[in-house]
């Protein structure tokens, strides 16, 4: 028997006043209990026939206990998290009140959507083997605690999706939230990374064993605000602001920003946006009904406004677009001209240390920079080129 | 269920800004005077903009850890927390005397609690003190020596300079110090002529900074004279035109400053129990071994 006695008294108080949780029901009416379960019906049951039917719908019992009793928080982005986090049935998943993101698509059988939750009872045979899912970089398993006798008590594990093959041995396993906030600070490099959902986690760690609060702290660390935010979404109530309303917002000397003009906020989206420099998906949009071509992403939680870093470059950008163009003039051999090309995509691309010492194939090698400076800059260090516009 | 939000600038460029936030925030999570404790920024994540709705409590106290009343305090942190009907009138401040203000957030149903910035409070000047213990290493200083509390300063905002002539007035009242004296890097009297505003041979020189940084780490020490080139580093104390002169570092790095946090929260209402003896008792436990600053500018 896996019910506790506890549990079952907890249940019988409870039933008084009906419960109706996750395909578990139990009534009480003059003619006694009513137990129903998707695979069961009981009817006109007294107290010791219920205590026998519940010890029958075992995985049912330690399921309510789990959700209502442990877990708690109803109606908070914590449980609906949690739930999604094991492939159970979102309550407040109302696609039709969903108006972005995968909620808002019907029928999809999208991986983050609500349609592909689990039953009570496969859940349970996935929670034996630990159920997967995936958030921004974090790989979050859900398991149970005792796999050979289920008490219903759920732990989570957490670790860097290039860590699921990983041997735990070979990882530093922590199990204070805290400690996530560290490990989110540095890239793989030693470079502080201002932006928590840019793609550029290190890996090498685990979390093991968290209850299901330290697990949202713990990723609410390494992403701050994604779970209230994709909760927002999912209950159709996220509160986008698109790019006019927050550049118009700001005071001091972000003052300017709404003065980028309408086709630079496009190339700014396509610069620092896209899922290669954030894992965010982008909502907003340059104002309401008026959308950016830039691809803003498919990953699981959404970007609601644009984020300090795009308010602190989209400055720079104002005052550079506010210059006024003129025609060059410089000399340049065809190849010069596409290893200038070849320059700037490899910066853009993040690509320069990767580039091989003697690898004088490549444009942006360091050698073939040099070459180019010494061959076409002046004394003065300028390339040199003659303005000949008026 | 209370939480408490810690509102501070962070930084884009410079990974250690919010060191003291972070600090300062796990003190008190250890006290467990709060449900939930957040620290927000400006520049780093949780932004201001989606801290509260992160919050499972419905009534949030926010303390913005910043020096003085100006522009972020009454302007930016309400905007971006989307205080309905704000208004800085509602502190009734004369420009140090902020303490609350209980408004709602328009993006989430829950009564918040605007405090004060951390850099006005009475409590503030303790941590002065305490920091000028913490750079001599004596728990006992004062006689024999001058104390200078270093400001921004700044025309654009008089509360500004309001602030840390506020403590300096404050730490003179208490006859500790030999001499006490307000000083600014931007405005007269200014942080390089340290030496001539004393006359004892001992200063300390406490910076009325949040954290460590360009101004505390760099300017600051070369504009003294405590050093040539801030990279490597300086004595503490430092020998300036026949003074000694202790600095370390910001004051907001000061363990005390929890303490400071914990009673804008609590002057706002919030019920925190017996965090900040908890909180005083663990920062005197600190305070005794050794200064944080210093060398580490030229490690």
């Amino acid at each position: 028997m896996t019910v506790a006695t506890d549990d079952l008294e907890t249940l019988l108080d409870r039933a008084a006043s009906g419960i109706a949780f996750d395909g578990l029901c139990i009534e009480e009416s003059d003619d006694g209990y009513s137990l129903e379960t998707p695979a069961n019906e009981w009817t006109g049951l007294d107290e010791d026939e219920l205590r026998r039917a519940l010890d029958a719908a075992d995985e049912y019992v330690t399921n309510w206990r789990y959700w209502q009793e442990r877990v708690g928080g109803e109606g908070t982005a914590r449980r609906a998290f949690l739930r999604w986090c094991e492939r159970a049935p979102l309550a407040d998943a109302e696609s039709d009140d969903a108006t972005t993101g995968p909620w808002s698509e019907s029928g999809e059988g999208d991986a983050n959507a609500g349609q592909d939750s689990l039953a009570v009872p496969e859940r349970y045979d996935a929670l034996r083997d630990g159920i997967d899912r995936e958030w921004g970089q974090l790989s979050v398993t859900a398991r149970f605690v005792d796999v050979e006798d289920p008490d219903g008590e759920r732990v989570y594990d957490l670790w860097h999706v290039d860590d699921a093959d990983s041997d735990i041995a070979e990882l530093e396993v922590y199990d204070d939230p805290r400690d996530a906030r560290e490990l989110a600070t540095y890239d793989d490099d030693g470079r502080y990374r201002p932006l928590k959902t840019a793609p550029t986690l290190p890996a090498g760690w685990a979390f093991t064993g968290l209850s299901g609060a330290d697990l949202v702290e713990t990723v609410e660390f390494f992403y701050p605000a994604t779970v209230a935010n994709w909760h927002r979404e999912l209950r159709g109530n996220l509160d986008v602001d698109h790019w006019l309303e927050t550049a118009e917002r700001q005071t001091g000397i972000y003052d300017v920003i709404d003065e980028l003009p309408r086709e630079a906020v496009e190339w700014m989206a396509e610069a620092c946006c896209v899922d290669s420099q954030c894992l965010r998906r982008r909502e907003w949009q340059y104002e309401e009904g008026d959308e950016l071509d830039a691809d803003g992403g498919d990953g699981p939680f959404p970007c609601r406004e644009p984020c300090s870093l795009v308010v602190a470059a989209a400055r720079k950008w104002t005052t550079l677009e506010s210059e006024t163009e003129h025609t060059y003039e410089l000399e340049l051999t065809t190849s010069e001209l596409n290893q200038l090309e070849e320059l700037i995509d490899a910066v853009a691309d993040g690509r320069t240390d990767e580039i091989r010492e003697a690898d004088v194939y490549d444009g942006a090698n360091r050698y073939r920079a040099r070459y180019l400076r010494a061959k076409r800059f002046d004394d003065d260090g300028n390339l040199g080129a003659r303005q000949v516009d008026e | 269920m209370q939480a408490l939000v810690i509102a501070a600038h962070g930084s884009h460029l410079n990974p250690d800004a919010s060191d003291p936030t972070y600090a300062h925030a796990d003190t008190i999570r250890e006290t467990g005077a709060f449900d939930e404790v957040r620290e927000a920024f400006w520049k780093e994540e949780p932004h201001f903009r989606e801290v509260i709705r992160t919050l499972e409590s419905d009534e949030v106290f926010v303390v913005p850890l910043f020096i003085s009343e100006g522009y972020f305090t009454e302007e930016v942190i309400p905007r971006e927390l989307r205080f309905e009907d704000w208004d800085p009138d509602k502190w009734e401040s004369d420009g140090t005397s902020a303490s609350q203000a209980t408004v709602e957030a328009e993006d989430v149903g829950k009564t918040i609690h605007y405090c004060g910035p951390v850099g006005t409070h009475d409590a503030m000047t303790d941590v002065i003190v305490q920091r000028a213990e913490t750079a001599t290493e004596d728990p006992d200083v004062g006689e024999g020596f001058g104390l200078s509390v270093v400001g921004h300063g700044t025309d654009r905002n008089e509360n500004s300079a309001k602030a840390i002539e506020y403590h300096s007035d404050r730490i003179a009242e208490r006859d500790r110090f030999d001499e006490v004296k307000a000083l600014f890097m931007d405005e007269e009297p200014e942080v390089d002529d340290v030496t001539d505003y004393f006359e004892s041979e001992d200063i300390v020189v406490v910076p009325l900074f949040i954290a460590d940084g360009y101004h505390t780490q760099e300017d600051i020490p070369e504009d003294m004279g405590l050093t040539e080139d801030y990279r490597l580093g300086w004595d503490v104390p430092a020998d300036v035109d026949g003074h000694r002169v202790w600095y370390t570092g910001a004051v907001g790095t000061e363990d005390l400053m929890a303490d400071v946090v914990l009673e804008r929260a609590a002057d706002a209402g919030a019920d925190i129990g017996d965090a900040r003896e908890a909180v005083r008792e663990l920062a005197a436990s600190v305070a005794d071994p050794e200064p944080s600053a210093g060398a580490g500018a030229g490690d």
